[in-house]
């Protein structure tokens, strides 16, 4: 059932909503850019296509405590402030960071739960806002993501001209769209899928429309021995940039940080790209930037796949293409792999 | 909450032996002295002292130890660092057990066994080694061929010379890299000694020890006929979760911590060569 609102109602949407629980929306920075913000009244939703920070950060934040403990002498003391989440919304992420939160699902569910992704996971109501315009660097379609009519998530949503329409996929999204049951009315159907027709013809002519990644399950060993690592490599920085806005990449460190008044044991995102990611007592296996690039490219498209049923670890959204210093990207890796398979 | 598996639990240690000018083995109870959990031979756990650091370390004691748990530690950085400066009754974070561990009930029963270490390398086999004299009768003949740098680096020496030698059906088989006085036992490299003793390929080889004593001493057994499939290691990569999920311990699809750390060869040789 899609229901549908005048775009100029949708923030008395958000505060209905906001009034039941707390609401993230895209809304722009100073800076210019967009960027998840909890909804306070008129607080504008961005139109711009996607946020700078992907949306990972509401289950797996940059920065997450984990414990914290007091020394003193011989004796240590451990303090678990693990809290439950509150019931929150986020409204309006596009489809392929939505669909990276069954890339880290895969990753933060599996056995032993990480619990503190899981009761954010738990927690969260997510409405995937289809794309209407596009851009050059999107490529979510050769991971079978529908932006312009989202599969995932608990409702999806579309913005028109001026009218808003939302469709509830789960129990979820029905409670999310009971809340502005006053503003929203039944209907819609048929301006939806013509927007949506609208969506896939400019997604079928986008420069990266065709590109599509390789099963490589079987050419692990294959794939790792390519000569082209050592070219495709060959000028990056080990920034980590393309790991930081990456809505799949999933890996931390694990540290303590000793306040003087206790002792607070965090996680942080970390990144494969880096000289001492894997640096241990005896060395490292990762020596230089062509094997810190492989581990990552190779994790994306062939080790991750392999583990789970052919899923690949990237989305299409494009941020690593738009933020890579060296303008080298996974595209580029899809890419040369091909020619290679 | 349900418990989160990155939270340690407390453990205090017991005892601290200086086995090596440069390794101890630590005694570690729960804070009611009693064992902190169950283990199989070959499994890992989590150490920590908050503030200083944590660390994946092999559990070195037998699980058919009710008491407690042992783990050998060579000092190499802050936080073995600080671990080797500590006195009993220091107590410590303790999370695991973590990864696959031998096949002690599987592949290996009934087996005759040769366990290949090279100085700290032993740590990691002394679980096995001890749990298999302690089933001795699951077992066939077990051969222990461990070297070190010097004499004085042979860890564990004691329990080699008063227990391990004593066990029926057992050789043990002892070298050092150079010539030392007060040693009249073999001197060269654990390789070498391999292919000199020319073992039978009827038995199981398990291998722990620098990469480099590792890639040699499969040359060798590999000369001898021994198949890959047939021998065992136990592999070394960076941690940080222990479960899987942190991205460090990658051997091409495989965690080390999750999937490993124990291999056989022929398993490794299906991966990336990347450790």
């Amino acid at each position: 059932m899609i229901y549908q609102a005048a775009l100029a109602d949708l923030d008395q949407i958000l505060s209905l909503i906001n009034g039941a629980e707390k609401v993230y929306i895209p809304a722009e920075t100073a800076q210019g850019e967009a960027n998840f913000t909890e909804y306070k009244p008129g607080l504008k939703l961005s139109t711009k296509l996607n946020t700078l920070r992907s949306a990972k950060d509401f289950f797996f934040p940059q920065i997450q405590p984990l414990a914290k403990f007091r020394r003193e002498g011989k004796k240590i003391e451990i303090i678990d402030h693990r809290k439950e989440s509150e019931d929150f919304v986020i409204f309006g992420a596009r489809a392929c960071d939505v669909r990276s939160f069954k890339v880290l699902d895969n990753v933060f569910l599996a056995d032993p739960v990480d619990t503190n992704y899981q009761t954010r996971r738990e927690h969260a109501t997510v409405v995937t806002l289809a794309c209407t315009r596009p851009a050059e660097t999107c490529f979510c379609g050769s991971f079978d993501i529908d932006a312009a009519k989202p599969a995932d998530g608990d409702a999806r949503a579309w913005i028109t001209g001026d009218s808003f329409y939302i469709e509830p996929l789960t129990e979820k999204g029905e409670k999310l769209v009971g809340y502005a049951k006053d503003v929203l009315k039944e209907g819609g159907e048929d301006k939806v899928e013509e927007q949506v027709e609208k969506t896939r013809t400019i997604l079928a002519k986008l420069p990266l429309a065709e590109l599509k990644p390789v099963d490589n399950r079987e050419k692990e060993l294959e794939l790792f021995n390519s000569p082209k690592w050592a070219e495709l490599s060959s000028h990056c920085l080990g920034c980590g940039a393309c790991t930081f806005v990456c809505p799949t990449c999933q890996c931390f460190d694990i540290n303590d940080f000793d306040s003087g008044h206790g002792i607070e044991r965090y996680r942080c995102w970390d990144s494969c790209m880096y000289n001492d990611f894997t640096l241990m007592a005896a060395g490292t296996p990762r020596l230089t930037q062509k094997e810190r690039f492989r581990q990552r490219f190779m994790h994306k498209l062939v080790y991750y796949p392999i583990k789970n049923d052919g899923m690949y670890s990237c989305v299409g959204c494009g941020r690593c293409l738009k933020k890579c210093p060296i303008q080298m990207n996974i595209v580029k890796v899809m890419k040369t792999l091909e020619e290679d398979a | 909450m349900v418990r989160e598996e990155l939270i340690p639990q407390l453990g205090v240690v017991i005892d601290i032996r200086q086995d090596t000018p440069d390794v101890k083995t630590f005694r570690v109870v729960g804070l009611d002295g009693k064992k902190l959990f169950e283990h199989i031979p070959g499994q890992c756990a989590m150490l920590s002292i908050p503030g200083i650091g944590e660390g994946m370390f092999s559990i070195t004691s037998s699980p058919t130890n009710t008491e407690y748990m042992e783990f050998s530690i060579k000092k190499c950085g802050c936080l073995t660092s600080w671990l080797h400066a500590m006195d009993v009754g220091q107590e410590i974070c303790v999370r695991g057990p973590y990864g696959n561990g031998f096949p002690v009930e599987g592949f290996f029963k009934g087996k005759d066994l040769l366990f290949i270490a090279g100085g700290i390398g032993l740590a990691p086999l002394r679980s096995v080694i001890n749990y298999c004299r302690d089933n001795r009768e699951n077992y066939g003949q077990i051969n222990v061929l461990y070297g070190s740098r010097s004499k004085d680096d042979l860890v564990d020496y004691q329990e080699i010379l008063n227990e391990w030698m004593d066990c029926p059906n057992t050789n043990i088989y002892l070298t050092i890299d150079r010539e030392q006085e007060g040693w009249d036992g073999h001197v060269g490299f654990v390789p070498n000694y391999v292919t000199e003793l020319n073992f039978p390929t009827t038995l199981v080889p398990i291998i722990c020890g620098p990469p480099i004593m590792i890639h040699f001493t499969l040359e060798g057994l590999k000369k001898l006929g021994f198949k890959e499939e047939q021998v065992w290691t136990t592999m070394e990569m960076r941690m940080k979760c222990g479960i899987g999920k942190c991205g460090r311990c990658n051997i091409g699809n495989q965690y080390v911590c999750k999937d490993g750390p124990v291999f056989s060869f022929d398993q490794l040789n299906k991966l990336p060569p990347e450790y």
